[in-house]
């Protein structure tokens, strides 16, 4: 690609004055400047869209900074918001890789949060460690085979996997409703039906000095360590093969059925101790209110991120940071709650009209991105 | 944290002027302007927002889960709320219990009933009988009802709901003994598809009044008008969504009591930390009676309202059966609407006769 572009190029760059594509690769400095090229733009079509909703746009650019990372108040609100987008995030980030677009992490994470209640109510006399452990297992292994299921009908069924997995998602809340409604709902939980609590010795603590909860930090473990499986290692290499061309996976002879288990079953277990962690650290018990939404925000923050594990930990921080100022804008410059969904809509839009651009940009053309 | 408060205020002159003023919040779980549970809160908080020397801050669509808390301490530390109204059922257990013992200084008032003598001092937990409207709904619609078959589109069958069902079909009964009311539970809040196709299906049965228990009536008021069935509202007024087909309709009076409130704290006088009632107290109303509602009915309506006003009419009384047959309340028992909540009413776990449908085992 540089090779010829550089054929174009009037007069070559002079010496000593080395391009930063030049100095770390076009690709990686592109896959920086892209996405934040599609963020202002989508930030300037949001500010037209304020600005006719009668709103100063650089007012409201104020307020979102003041309320996502203005303070340390706002920046723990906008990292307790993002740390289950981390973790739902990779419902449909670990499938991408074999080329399955999952938008099942709801239903992952709701059945995630019902069994890692049920397993802290049976654990109520446990050591806190050996409950929490117990929790997290029970949510991984149930968020993991509900994801497990869509790449088991994919791949001996053939059944489209967006398809089953949105409708998995209904599923999951049906039975988190059948139970908490029914079963395992705590008697005394008149109006408002719920599991019993989990013991309170049991429950994820915050971070020293701050308000965030250890969730957070899980989450971005997890992706860390789902970026090294991806990119560093046989089966993700194998995966990402998968995805690329399946007719050359076959042809090599690539287990795709195992690594489609495998990567729906990884992405379901994030979505699951997602789930997890919401009870023990948030809920405390499992009710109606686990339908909050994370796990198709997840599939946003995918998207946003293009499937990369490491890149979604800063694109929940971001949307967690959007959620966070929300309040402001509706509170302080009387904006619709729909405002921060609308800013959602726009940079998801700039990002996926982005992907033209890659490879596209003419580096020998301009001095600019010059180190 | 107070060093960067106070850098913050600093950096935003205007807070200064505004700082004699009391800063309430109102969160809603909903939009504010549903037609229903969050727009009578939003009502109640706009004539708080009329009071002198009040500044109102509203935040809708936050989901009862860590959201609410930021909600919550964002209004008072970056914006000095001293009084919050969360007004979401499933805000109070653990959201509001846990901001409370942080925040010592800031009154937290919790719509749902549910604060006891162990809760922090500094929550109040308020609600109403709007059963009583419910009841009053019954009376009217069994007096428009050509068919006495009346229909009944409920979220969940969970205790106010039922107490709603139950009341709406003993005031219809009261008036057309052979009165039915047909349920249809969607399993949610807000399934506004599902309330739709559970109105068509009711009026499909030859039903021609239907109410509800659902956060926005929006939908079924609607839908109801559309068929050409005469609706009862709930929550807030919705006669402007349907004039002709709107009969009345059980309100809750939150512009009555969330100044009383505000008023109260503003002076420093004790605010309850636990409130219940209905129309006696103040804290529902019935919507203006529609044109299809006879002088006959208005009359009835009236009185019996006059009866629960004075605080002398008890809606769930012996002997009453439930819709299998079973005396689920014996002669001479009594379920009364007080202050002091009556443990068998807040568990209401039957239909009472006259009501086709059932509850889950």
């Amino acid at each position: 690609m540089v090779e010829e572009t550089a054929a174009a190029i009037p007069a070559p760059p002079a010496r000593g004055t080395r391009r930063l594509d030049a100095l770390v690769g076009a690709a990686a400095v592109e896959a920086v400047l892209v996405p934040v090229g599609a963020l202002v733009v989508s930030l300037l079509l949001f500010g037209i869209f304020v600005a006719l909703a009668g709103v100063s746009p650089l007012r409201v650019y104020g307020y979102m900074i003041k309320g996502s990372v203005g303070s340390w108040f706002s920046l723990q609100n906008s990292l307790t918001r993002a740390a289950p987008l981390i973790l739902t995030a990779l419902c449909t980030a670990l499938p991408a890789q074999v080329g399955l677009m999952i938008i099942g992490g709801e239903g992952a994470f709701v059945i995630g949060g019902l069994f890692a209640a049920m397993a802290g109510v049976a654990l109520l006399g446990a050591p806190a460690p050996v409950a929490l452990l117990g929790m997290a297992a029970a949510g991984i292994v149930a968020g993991g085979l509900w994801l497990a299921l869509a790449g088991a009908l994919r791949h001996w069924r053939g059944v489209n996997e967006t398809i089953s997995s949105l409708l998995l998602n209904y599923i999951a809340i049906a039975i988190l409703n059948q139970l908490v409604e029914g079963l395992f709902r705590d008697p005394h939980s008149l109006n408002k039906p719920s599991s019993p609590s989990i013991s309170y010795a049991h429950m994820i603590g915050t971070i020293p000095g701050t308000e965030i909860h250890w969730g957070l930090v899980v989450g971005i473990v997890v992706c860390l360590c789902a970026y090294v499986l991806v990119r560093h290692t046989t089966i993700g290499f194998a995966a990402r093969v998968t995805g690329g061309n399946l007719r050359a996976a076959r042809m090599v002879g690539l287990p795709i059925g195992r690594l489609v288990m495998l990567t729906c079953f990884l992405g379901g277990a994030a979505g699951g101790l997602a789930g997890m962690i919401e009870i023990a650290a948030v809920q405390e018990r499992a009710s109606a209110s686990l339908i909050a939404g994370y796990g198709y925000t997840g599939i946003l923050v995918a998207f946003l991120a293009r499937q990369n594990p490491l890149a979604i930990i800063p694109v929940a921080i971001l949307l967690g940071g959007i959620s966070a100022s929300g309040g402001l804008l509706q509170r302080d410059l009387g904006l619709p709650d729909a405002a921060t969904v609308v800013l959602q809509g726009i940079i998801f839009v700039c990002i996926l009209a982005s992907d033209s651009v890659y490879g596209r940009i003419p580096w020998g053309g301009r001095a600019a991105a010059s180190a | 944290m107070l060093g960067t408060g106070a850098a913050l205020t600093a950096a935003l002159p205007m807070r200064f002027a505004a700082a004699a003023e009391q800063v309430v919040g109102f969160i809603y779980v909903g939009p504010h302007d549903d037609f229903g549970y969050n727009q009578a809160h939003a009502q109640g908080a706009n004539a708080v927002a009329k009071m002198a020397g009040v500044k109102v801050l509203q935040e809708e669509n936050v989901p009862e889960d860590v959201a609410v808390s930021k909600t919550m301490e964002s209004m008072i530390q970056e914006d000095g709320a001293t009084l919050l109204f969360p007004t979401s059922f499933g805000y109070f257990d653990p959201y509001i219990l846990r901001e409370a013992p942080k925040f010592a200084k800031v009154r937290f008032e919790h719509c749902g009933g549910l604060w006891t003598a162990k809760n922090p001092k500094n929550i109040g937990s308020y609600f109403g009988y709007i059963f009583e409207g419910q009841y009053i709904n019954g009376i009217v619609a069994g007096y428009a009802s050509k068919s006495g078959k009346l229909g009944f589109v409920a979220a969940k069958p969970i205790p106010q709901v039922l107490q709603n069902i139950n009341a709406f079909t003993l005031g219809a009964r009261l008036v057309n003994p052979k009165a039915t009311t047909s349920v249809i539970f969607t399993g949610d809040w807000s399934m506004p598809v599902k309330e739709a196709e559970a109105t068509n299906s009711l009026i499909d049965q030859g039903i021609d009044v239907v109410t509800m228990h659902v956060d926005s009536p929006k939908v079924v008021v609607q839908t109801a008008a559309k068929r050409g069935a005469m609706v009862c509202g709930y929550h807030c007024s919705q006669a402007a969504l349907a004039p002709q087909a709107y009969l009345t309709g059980a309100e809750w009076n939150w512009i009555d009591l969330y100044p009383r409130f505000v008023t109260m704290w503003m002076k420093g006088e004790p605010i309850p930390n636990f409130y219940r009632g209905g129309f006696k107290e103040g804290l529902i109303k019935q919507s203006p009676y529609g044109p299809k509602v006879s002088a006959t009915a208005k009359h009835h309506a009236d009185q019996v309202k006059a009866g629960l006003t004075a605080g002398k009419y008890v809606i769930f009384k012996g002997p009453l059966k439930d819709n299998t047959g079973k005396m689920v309340l014996g002669s001479g028992q009594e379920l009364i609407q007080s202050n002091a909540t009556d443990a068998k009413l807040e568990a209401m776990n039957f239909l009472v006769a006259g009501v086709l449908g059932s509850l889950p085992a």
